[in-house]
């Protein structure tokens, strides 16, 4: 595996702790009503966002699904227009047509996200033909849960990128569960990545929660896909820490234990990145707060753009039906 | 005469399917969190525990396979019911649905059958969006071999899926959120609501409002005002989309010579567009006015709430219509519209009542 500077690790610091706070302020206001969509948050994840997006260039292609505020922050997508887009906003990145679920920002190639499970893999397996079509150098990324690579498009689309040899890297972010449905219940007891050995990909896996290993593993797999050596899939474990949809907790309502989550509070990406540079001596508490200041002035910003923000004008609901 | 037992449209739905189960060993669910601790929506609260999870079974995500194991597995004798927790899912499924389970008696010259239950829930509410909020029912009505079936009351929620379950066909169960909160009389134990006719939800001779799930509780929202207003309405649930009978509409348009329809879905193309028709066709004379179709704006469901006035039907515009009939004065339709806005108060555009919030 290749070596990963500590400064790259320490410049990504950043990414993981903006991520976290915004999610954080995200799960705090919604109480308040004001954000009235569903949000799926990505607290606990946001390693294997992070990782995947620093190996991408920033030119290269993204898509995601219904958790996609990681993949959209880490892309480099602009965090007032999502939480404008969250408040319903004219000023979100669709103009409050689509919401949480539905974000954007072409400017730094976060392409789509898409809920309906599955629905964006062929769409980015499509831009990846584009790309091979018009030999471009770019690849695409598509981030995936565990369960959604149990969709037929997931296979479909699989295939057809690896008959052509299309630049695609799959990200699979196996975080155990679809909504209350744990992977035991759906799948057999196999990795998850023999599914895309299965369709001729290479495949790597590896601790999700590990920024390092992440960034490593996808260095691999992005320059393997770059090579027009055809799709590639990354499977990272790591574990949602807060509800299916929504800002709380829910260890208690029957599906996971309490047990099970403190389990992976040890691995919290965010704290194990900070202990190991705090090891290497590349990150004192005081730069951390500083860093934390940083981002909460930005944040409260992008709060604060929102809210001032007006809704869209009802009479143009029916704009833009067609091109 | 004891009081009628009342049951919220959730309740409802659960006793259904624990009466069904009970009665009949080949009855099994089978979905994505069917068995999980929300139970989706809690219609299907402690049946796992109850009957077993293989007769409450998790699928993996895989909504066009589940439904052709369904339809294989009703081949030899189960009785398999489908959920999904938005409409929208099941669309993965529309090879299955539409060129497999309609068509599959007919194909096959009488041989076989496909008794299963597919049911979808509307999403609509708390910003849900272009892909987790459509209604849809006309796509399957057009579908020659489905029978679909829309309760707007408890009763029939209950009753239409027993009904459902016990038909010999592929039955599509469109069930709305909005509805699950509200609550009526549900007669106890087994009985089956005929997938055949409408319901009159609200007896008037002035004009006829055809109406389908939630908005039939727009509807009568409607009709009681306006009945202060000296205009009494009569609000036929049409409940049963496929087959769809319109006798009912037809007997009341002769006496009212007004009609109105709302649907849950678009226009276009839609359950109103075939209820007018039908009238047209058999009872053209009858009207008196033109007839109105009230439905969803003509573009897919906004996310924001910014966004929303003006795409769903209400019962203000459902008094509006009835006031471009001429059928009130400008003074009760101002007295109408203000009493109802006095009765909605401050509730938010996205939810059907304060209890209902996000996120799901
Ligand atoms: C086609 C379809 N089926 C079902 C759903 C409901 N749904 C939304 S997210 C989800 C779970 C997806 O799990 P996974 O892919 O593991 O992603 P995670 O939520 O764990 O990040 C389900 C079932 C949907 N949105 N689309
Ligand atoms: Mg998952």
């Amino acid at each position: 595996m290749t070596e990963i500077a500590s400064n790259d690790l320490r410049a990504l610091f950043r990414d993981v702790l903006r991520i976290r706070m915004v999610e954080e302020a995200i799960a705090e206001r919604y109480a308040e009503q004001e954000m009235r969509c569903p949000v799926h948050l990505s607290i606990g994840q946001e390693a294997a966002a992070v990782g995947v997006c620093a190996a991408l260039d920033k030119d290269d292609l993204v898509v995601s699904g219904h958790r996609s505020h990681a993949h959209y922050l880490a892309k480099g997508g602009d965090l007032k227009k999502m939480i404008a887009e969250l408040y319903g906003r004219a000023t979100g990145c669709t103009g409050g047509r689509g919401g949480s679920m539905h974000l954007v920002d072409p400017a730094c190639g976060f392409q789509c996200a898409l809920p309906i499970v599955g629905g964006s893999i062929p769409i980015g397996v499509g831009l990846a033909l584009a790309l091979k079509q018009a030999q471009r150098p770019q690849v695409v990324g598509i981030f995936v849960g565990d369960a959604t690579i149990e969709e037929g498009v997931f296979h479909e689309s699989a295939n057809f990128a690896a008959v052509h040899r299309l630049p695609v890297v799959f990200v699979c972010e196996n975080n155990l569960y679809s909504v209350y449905t744990h992977l035991s219940d759906r799948q057999p007891d196999r990795p998850l990545a023999d599914l895309a050995r299965g369709h001729g990909m290479p495949v790597w896996r590896g601790d999700g929660n590990d920024l390092g290993q992440v960034l490593a593993q996808s260095r691999e797999a992005v320059a393997h896909a770059r090579a027009g050596q055809g799709p590639v899939f990354l499977e990272f474990t790591t574990y949602r820490w807060r509800e299916h949809c929504g800002p709380n907790y829910d260890n208690h309502i029957g599906y996971r234990t309490e047990e099970e989550f403190q389990s992976w509070v040890p691995k919290d990406p965010m704290a194990q990145l900070a202990a190991k540079l705090r090891a290497a001596g590349q990150l004192t508490a005081a730069d951390e707060e500083r860093l934390r200041g940083e981002l909460a002035a930005e944040i409260a910003a992008a709060f604060a753009f929102a809210k001032a923000s007006p809704y869209p004008d009802a009479a143009t609901a029916g704009d833009k039906i067609y091109a | 005469m004891p009081e009628a037992r009342e049951l919220t449209f959730t309740a409802a739905i659960r006793e259904a399917f624990d009466i069904a189960m009970s009665d009949d060993d080949g009855v099994f669910v089978m979905g994505e969190g069917v068995a999980d601790p929300k139970a989706v929506f809690n219609t299907l609260a402690g049946l796992p525990e109850k009957f077993g999870k293989h007769r409450v079974m998790e699928t993996p995500l895989a909504e066009n396979a589940m439904t052709g194991v369904a339809l294989g597995a009703a081949q030899l004798g189960r009785r398999p019911v489908l959920v999904h927790q938005r409409v929208d899912f099941a669309l993965l499924s529309l090879d299955q649905i539409i060129n497999n389970a309609a068509k599959w008696h007919y194909m096959y010259g009488g041989i076989y059958k496909a008794p299963i239950v597919i049911r979808l829930i509307i999403g609509r509410g708390w910003g849900q969006g272009a892909q987790h909020a459509q209604s849809l029912e006309s796509v399957f009505a057009h579908i020659p071999g489905l029978k679909v079936v829309m309760p707007a009351c408890p009763q029939d929620a209950k009753g239409l899926m027993l009904a459902a379950i016990t038909d010999d066909n592929p039955v599509i169960y469109l069930e709305h959120r909005w509805l699950h909160g509200t609550r009526g009389p549900v007669p106890e134990g087994r009985y089956l609501t005929p997938i055949e006719q409408p319901r009159i939800a609200r007896a008037g001779g002035k004009v006829t409002i055809a109406a389908t799930s939630y908005m039939v509780v727009e509807a009568l929202k409607a009709a009681e005002i306006l009945d202060i207003f000296g205009c009494q309405a009569e609000v036929l649930d049409l409940r049963v989309l496929r087959p769809l009978d319109p006798a009912m509409v037809i007997q009341s348009v002769r006496k009212t010579g007004h009609l109105i329809t709302v649907d849950t879905g678009w226009g276009k193309y839609g359950i109103g567009a075939e209820v007018v028709a039908a009238v047209a066709e058999q009872a053209f004379s009858a009207l008196a006015k033109p007839p109105a179709r009230l439905a969803t704006a003509d573009y897919p469901s906004p996310s924001s709430m910014g966004l929303i006035p003006g795409y769903y039907p209400t019962a203000e515009a459902i008094i509006g219509e009835v006031f471009k009939m001429g059928l009130l004065t400008q003074d009760a339709f101002d007295g109408a519209v203000a009493a109802l806005r006095a009765q909605k108060g401050t509730l938010p555009i996205d939810v059907p009542d304060p209890k209902f919030t996000g996120p799901f």
